[in-house]
């Protein structure tokens, strides 16, 4: 396991992913913002959530870089197209399993069954995030594709 | 039946602000920023503009105030089987709370509640984005609230304990003590955050946008002649200004006339140079520092962009704001078409923007700030500019929309620019001033305005050089020290404009010309009327019957327009207006300050006084 090269594929594929969400959130696509999910889950204000969050995030793309290069491992050769491949399957996950999943498992996110409450106030993603703008589910695919792509293309076995 | 403008009040956080009537219809409101698209703007055309109203659903009498000292609105509705309370307000944050808690950002708070008796509240929720623009249908999200496209990533949420539905129309009886919450909110960028309407969070927001707008208007340092109305001025600049940047829009509105049913309709969500000293001097005059040191970094840095070149207007972050369009499908105020968004006036050339910027930094040094070395250097650039060209023609302070012509006013302004100049230089705080260049300019310029601009037929300073009538800005020659108030020359120039402009008791147009037919008197104008008396032009008795005639105009809940209708005294033009109340604050402040010198004067004289013998 070369895990210099790991690190530094998962940092440079966790920057694109998080480039390419700000992108979308910035040219009005998108209100999915993963660095303020995350922070939101450890503190209510919203610019010290956004800090937060971001960091959290380039950890999890550390993790899942980990993840991807064991798989890379298994299957025997690593490269921008079978990252590509993960990373689109990776998106399906998140859109279809995830995504559901996150107003039970985020502190302040509210549900569509009981609504707002003091405590849970963030409006929920709803099927495929699609709640966060017609074009989110395009966004969080490309997103992950460049992401398994920048990891497959970088990693070195 | 159209709603007079007078009728509105208005509600906001610093961002940007709604309109709301007499009749609790929320007619006004562009999200998220005071020049974005609107959400709601029935007050231009009721049909396709798009309004948020809760009122009674029988016939009613209603009253209105802010809650003291505050810019929490409420409304009483009277019924002949009971009586509601209104309260609107957009909740108001603290640093230390920002940072805390989760909010949504942009949010409308309306609590509807039964005082006594029993009363039936017609809902009518009808969200037009973009203008009316959008087809935007209310989708219903079960307890989520009821969400509005309105396009790109923004949506507008309301959530309410009320039984209201995607058709956007409900009634609901209420009876003593029950009350209903709303809370409208606006989200792009990042996931909305929802709050309940309940009770207990509506009464918290309420309760802390009540104690954070009592404790900055306590921080008002004033207490000369009608505090209530100078306080209520200070509380509207607030709202007006943009607290991420610190411009001041000139009104939160486009469009809304100056001429009934005519074609004066412009688009005035954007920040004038034209004002800039008088705004600085209102805010550092009133002891707020805070707004006025943002003021006037936004100005800076406004008109850093453009060295040497100084723009008429520019946008909320000091750029030039989009072209001007007319949007057609509206039907406008009171059939005023057309109504335009964006301001062609953005081309145009007012040499007397570089003396409010330089005078707007004097005030800003005579308050203790500091300016640092570039920003010494860009007013240097302005100096050398205005040296350069101050013999242009220009489009003058009223933005006359024919040809360039030499204003009186714009010249002794570029005299104002030079002089503080060279003050500021003298002082040491732009030592890089090429004084002798700027004292000759401006020498030449008071030579010049003492000969061609003035009448020796008409016995006044003129509106143009060489010109033949006289134009209410000529009363602020005595404010930027060029002339004494008391001097001869300036006190049969004031002779003359009441002759020529004073249109009724205490009410001035701007000046005769083919533009002006049919509008009205302009407020700023009949408030620098007032402050000239009060700076010496007239007795202080004169200063405050004049100021006093002035203060009748306001609307109910103390606020201006553009414009007086001298006929009916009805609101005219944009609403409120930033620089109408920016004339009142400085009226009051010297018309204080004469009455304080005239205290003192009066103690020294008595001191003097030999002790009366037994």
């Amino acid at each position: 396991m070369n895990w210099t090269s790991s690190l530094l594929a998962g940092f440079v594929g966790t920057v694109l992913l998080t480039t390419l969400e700000a992108g979308a959130q910035q040219l009005h696509l998108s209100r999915m913002s993963i660095p303020y999910l995350l922070g939101a889950a450890f503190t209510k204000g919203r610019d010290r959530a956004k800090v937060i969050g971001f960091f959290t995030h380039l950890l999890n793309g550390q993790l899942f870089a980990l993840l991807y290069v064991a798989i890379f491992r298994a299957t025997g050769e690593a490269s921008a197209l079978r990252g590509a491949i993960i990373g689109l399957v990776h998106a399906v996950v998140v859109l279809l399993v995830v995504v559901p999943l996150l107003p039970f498992i985020h502190p302040r996110m509210a549900s569509l069954h009981q609504g707002p409450t003091e405590l849970r106030q963030i409006e929920p993603p709803g099927p495929m995030a699609l709640h966060y703008g017609v074009t989110t589910p395009l966004s969080v695919v490309i997103a992950h594709i460049v992401f398994g792509v920048a990891v497959g293309g970088l990693y070195r076995m | 039946m159209t709603t007079p403008i007078a009728d509105y009040a208005i509600v906001g956080d610093g961002r940007s602000a709604a309109l709301i009537s007499r009749a609790g219809s929320l007619d006004w409101l562009c999200w998220p920023r005071f020049d974005s698209p609107s959400i709601f703007a029935a007050i231009l055309d009721e049909e396709r503009g798009g309004r948020f109203s809760v009122a009674p659903g029988v016939p009613f009498r209603s009253t209105r105030a802010y809650l003291g000292e505050t810019n929490v609105l409420e409304t009483r509705f009277q019924t002949a089987s009971g009586e509601l309370a209104l309260t609107d307000f957009m909740p108001v944050l603290s640093r230390f709370d920002s940072a805390r808690s989760m909010h949504p950002g942009h949010e409308v708070v309306r609590i509807a509640r039964c005082e006594r008796g029993e009363v039936e509240v017609e809902i009518v929720f009808d969200p037009r984005p973009d203008y009316g623009r959008r087809k935007a249908p209310i989708r219903s999200m079960g307890k989520l609230g009821l969400h509005v496209d309105c396009g790109g990533d923004a949506i507008v949420t309301l959530l309410t304990d009320a039984p209201l539905g995607a058709e956007g129309r409900a009634r609901v009886r209420l009876r003593g003590g029950e009350q209903i919450h709303f809370s409208l909110t606006y989200a792009c960028g990042a996931p909305a955050v929802l709050p309940p309407p309940t009770r207990h969070r509506s009464v918290a927001v309420l309760e802390r946008a009540l104690r954070l707008w009592q404790e900055w208007a306590a921080r008002t340092k004033y207490d000369g002649p009608a505090r209530d109305l100078v306080v209520r001025s200070a509380l509207v600049l607030k709202l007006l200004q943009y607290s991420p940047s610190g411009a001041i829009v000139a009104a939160p509105t486009t469009s809304l006339p100056e001429r009934p049913g005519g074609d004066l309709n412009w688009d005035y969500r954007f920040c004038w140079l034209r004002d800039a000293a008088l705004t600085a001097r209102a805010l550092f005059g009133l002891g707020h520092s805070e707004e006025a040191e943002n003021f006037m970094s936004w100005l800076l840095t406004a008109t850093s962009l453009s060295l040497p070149e100084l723009h008429v207007l520019y946008d909320l972050y000091g750029r030039r704001p989009g072209r001007e369009t007319a949007l057609e499908h509206l039907r406008g105020y009171g059939g005023a078409r057309p109504v335009r968004i964006g301001n062609a006036a953005t081309g145009q050339v007012q040499l007397d923007t570089y003396g409010e910027v330089i005078e707007a930094a004097a005030h800003f040094v005579r308050s203790g700030g500091e300016i640092d070395r570039p920003t010494a250097n860009m007013l240097c650039a302005f100096g050398r500019e205005v040296a350069r060209s101050f013999d242009r023609p220009d489009e003058g302070i009223w933005e006359v929309r024919d040809v360039p012509r030499r204003f009186t006013h714009s010249r002794v302004l570029c005299w104002s620019a030079l002089d503080r100049l060279c003050e500021l230089a003298d002082k040491g705080h732009v030592p890089k001033a090429d004084v002798d260049v700027f004292a000759a300019a401006r020498n030449r310029i008071r030579e010049e305005v003492e000969t061609l601009g003035w009448s020796e037929q008409l016995h006044s300073y003129t509106r143009t050089l060489a010109g033949a009538d006289v134009d209410a800005s000529l009363l602020l020659l005595s404010w930027y020290r060029y002339c004494p108030a008391d001097a001869p020359r300036m006190r049969s120039t004031w002779g003359r404009i009441r002759e020529r402009l004073e249109i009724a008791p205490g009410l001035f147009r701007r000046y005769y010309g083919g533009l002006t037919a049919g509008e009205g008197a302009f407020g700023i104008c009949s408030f620098w009327a007032a402050e000239y008396l009060a700076l010496g032009g007239g007795t202080p008795a004169e200063a405050e019957e004049q100021l006093d005639t002035l203060l009748g105009y306001a609307n109910d809940v103390g606020l201006f327009a553009e414009e007086i209708d001298p006929a009916s005294g009805a609101a005219l033009g944009n609403f409120p207006q930033a620089y109408t109340h920016v004339g009142l604050i400085n009226a009051a402040l010297s018309l204080r300050d004469r009455l304080e010198r005239g205290k003192r004067e009066a103690e020294r004289a008595r001191a003097q006084l030999p002790e009366a013998r037994p």
